[in-house]
């Protein structure tokens, strides 16, 4: 008798129903946001992305096939005999050696003046944020108003001043150009970034008995890793581009890779080679790019570290 | 009488703002002082002159009977302890503990004593190879603590210690501060803005306000006897009740007209004559019901809020149309709109002139 009771027990779901809302949200993936959002992107990435294909496929080509004038098309039979003449034979003004005496007059310049500027603005830095002398903030920003004015006003005078320290056209004059140039907007950087360290570390080593140089090399730069690849990445790229310090004060025998990129790709003589240019141009950005890829992450932490405090 | 550290006219200045002004401070040995106030009141100033943080701008202090004024902060005799703890976050606990030995140039057995030592007394033997990354904030304050204990220093100055830890480890960490104070003996500075951390900690408590030390007594003073309004107004939680009014001989009467006999108050100075004044009574001296049976001033008043905080319940009123709070055992079944019976305990309460703010 009581069986019949229990067959009303259960309501049978309704199909249809609206599910009550649990736990995470759903996401859904084609909203008009995200689409507009994602082909704005991709439509800039081939923006900047599409001269750098031609590039390649370019330097990949022979000369024949480059004149028949498809620019976008794959190389037929990829070679890379322009690459080795842009590094072996090239002509950059009077010598044929191609890229590869630029490239180690870059490095010979590139990683003193880094090191040696980095070191600087450090202690620079350091010194402004912790150990403040009257005057300090006058200091301060006289070396940021150097950051604001021309290189192209100072060109001639420091000329001079390099031609009257007898090294004038050496590579010690471009390392002391590039140190000098970096200076303002490194100090900044590690300025800032010091300021943003706790102060009372600072207080709690002084109390401990640690002085200037103590503080700096056992407390500090322990703690600053990030800025540091920071100013790496700035200083690296930076140096390695120029141009104008490289060819005014190098002097011929120790032009930069740029220089050289820029004799070659503007010979006047015989018929431009574009392969051969398209090869020496992405060898002369291989490095900042080799940078820029391995220290992506780092560069951006630390970009925002130093920026928040100021 | 030797003094562990004495202050002697200090000023000093920001520019064109005084943070402290002629300030003297006569610290005994083995002494717990805490400098207490609001923030912005040059209490933290203070003990970073002390420590040779900051340079003074005028006035000396002494260290041990030895003039510190122009001494690096090593050379003073002092440890510190931070609010941020300050550990060296790349040095294991170890290392942080033995750097100002290090730097020191002591030797290694030396060392190695005077840390395990500090270990010992703090209870942070197995963290000695941990990075102050991996130690809670309990912990990392007692490191700080241990880099100030292995200097083997007459003078502790603390600097908020207690102020980024949880409700629960303070609590915990103020008893063994005081723990640590029975067990060394040294002379301890303690800065702080809680005003229980200064009344459990301290022997005595400097109150200051604008770079001036306002009061500088022992706890029970403090409390009880408040210098000036501002002290009675600061010290305590929930704070004093002030009825303002005049007083003239023994009667106190309130700006609406009623009176309060205080002949039982215990004045400094007796006023000639009438005087504006503020009465100040605690809302632990308020009496309800029976209790109120024997004290001078009686009044019926309606319950407006009530607080209930476990151990005791505060209740909200009004006298002589002026909000005050007392408190009351929790067993004490109170509703909102209940006519009680309460007495003011004259003879605890305290008594200010209006104009001076001074204790009458």
């Amino acid at each position: 008798m009581s069986q019949t009771a229990t067959m009303t027990g259960s309501a049978p779901v309704a199909s249809g129903e609206v599910v009550e809302a649990r736990g995470p949200r759903p996401k859904p993936f084609f909203t008009p946001r995200k689409i507009i959002i994602y082909s704005v992107l991709v439509m800039f990435s081939l923006y900047y992305l599409f001269p750098l294909y031609v590039m390649v496929v370019t330097s990949l080509k022979t000369m024949p096939e480059i004149r028949f004038g498809n620019i976008f098309a794959l190389p037929q039979a990829p070679n890379f005999d322009a690459w080795v003449k842009a590094w072996t034979s090239a002509c950059t003004g009077l010598t044929c050696q191609g890229l590869s005496p630029g490239f180690w007059n870059s490095v010979k310049i590139t990683i003193p003046s880094t090191i040696v500027s980095i070191f600087i603005a450090a202690v620079n830095g350091y010194a402004l944020i912790n150990w403040r002398f009257k005057g300090s903030e006058i200091f301060f920003a006289i070396l940021i108003f150097g950051s604001f004015i021309p290189y192209q006003v100072m060109l001639y005078p420091l000329v001079m001043i390099t031609r009257e320290m007898g090294i004038f056209g050496s590579l010690q004059a471009v390392i002391l150009i590039h140190t000098v140039f970096g200076m303002p907007i490194l100090t900044l950087l590690f300025r800032n970034y010091f300021a943003s360290l706790p102060q009372e570390l600072f207080k709690a080593a002084r109390v401990d008995g640690a002085g200037f140089w103590r503080i700096f090399f056992e407390i500090m730069l322990p703690m600053s890793l990030p800025i540091f690849v920071v100013a790496l990445i700035l200083q690296i790229t930076g140096i390695w581009n120029d141009f104008l310090f490289g060819v005014v004060f190098a002097g011929t025998q120790n032009y930069p890779m740029t220089v050289q990129l820029n004799n070659i790709v503007n010979s006047a003589q015989g018929t431009p080679e574009y392969n051969v240019n398209m090869a020496a141009t992405v060898l002369t950005g291989l490095v900042p790019l080799t940078v820029y890829f391995v220290s992506g992450k780092w560069f951006v932490r630390g970009v925002a570290a130093g920026a928040v405090k100021g | 009488m030797q003094h562990s550290v004495s202050i002697k006219d200090l000023s000093l200045n920001f520019g064109n703002v005084k943070v402290l002004e002629h300030l003297n401070l006569d610290i005994a040995q083995g002494e717990f002082i805490v400098l207490l106030g609001p923030s912005g009141c040059g209490k933290s100033t203070l003990l970073n002159c002390i420590a040779g943080l900051l340079d003074v701008s005028d006035g000396q202090i002494f260290i041990g009977g030895k003039n510190v004024t122009w001494l690096e902060p090593k050379d003073r005799g002092i440890g510190m302890v931070f609010q941020s703890y300050a550990l060296y976050p790349q040095m294991t606990v170890e290392r942080n503990l033995s750097f100002g030995l290090r730097v020191a140039g002591m030797p290694k057995d030396e060392i190695a004593r005077r840390v395990a030592r500090a270990a010992e007394i703090l209870q942070i033997q197995p963290l000695l190879n941990r990075k102050p990354a991996n130690l809670s904030g309990g912990q990392r304050q007692r490191v700080a603590i241990g880099r100030a204990l292995v200097r083997d220093v007459d003078v502790f100055l603390f600097d908020e210690p207690l102020s980024n830890l949880d409700a629960k480890l303070r609590s915990d960490l103020r008893v063994e501060i005081k723990r640590l104070h029975q067990r060394l003996k040294n002379t301890m500075i303690y800065v702080t803005h809680d005003q229980i951390e200064a009344l459990t900690l301290a022997d005595r408590i400097a109150i200051m306000k604008n770079g001036v030390i306002q009061q500088l007594a022992d706890p029970h003073t403090i409390y009880n006897k408040p210098t000036n309004l501002y002290v009675a107004g600061f010290i305590g939680s929930p704070s004093m009740n002030f009825i303002a009014g005049t007083v003239d001989g023994t009667t106190f009467t309130a700006a609406d007209g009623t009176k309060i006999p205080v002949g039982a108050y215990d004045f400094a100075a007796a006023p000639a004559g009438s005087l504006k004044a503020v009465l100040g009574v605690r809302p632990e001296h308020i009496f309800l019901g029976e209790d109120a049976d024997d004290v001078p001033y009686r009044t019926t008043a309606e319950i407006e809020i009530v607080e209930p905080m476990g151990s005791e319940t505060l209740a909200w009123t009004k006298v002589a149309g002026i909000p005050v709070t007392f408190r009351c055992s929790s067993d004490i079944p109170l509703n909102v709109g209940d006519k009680v019976t309460i007495g003011f305990d004259i003879a605890r309460g305290s008594l200010f002139n209006a104009e001076t703010e001074n204790r009458l």
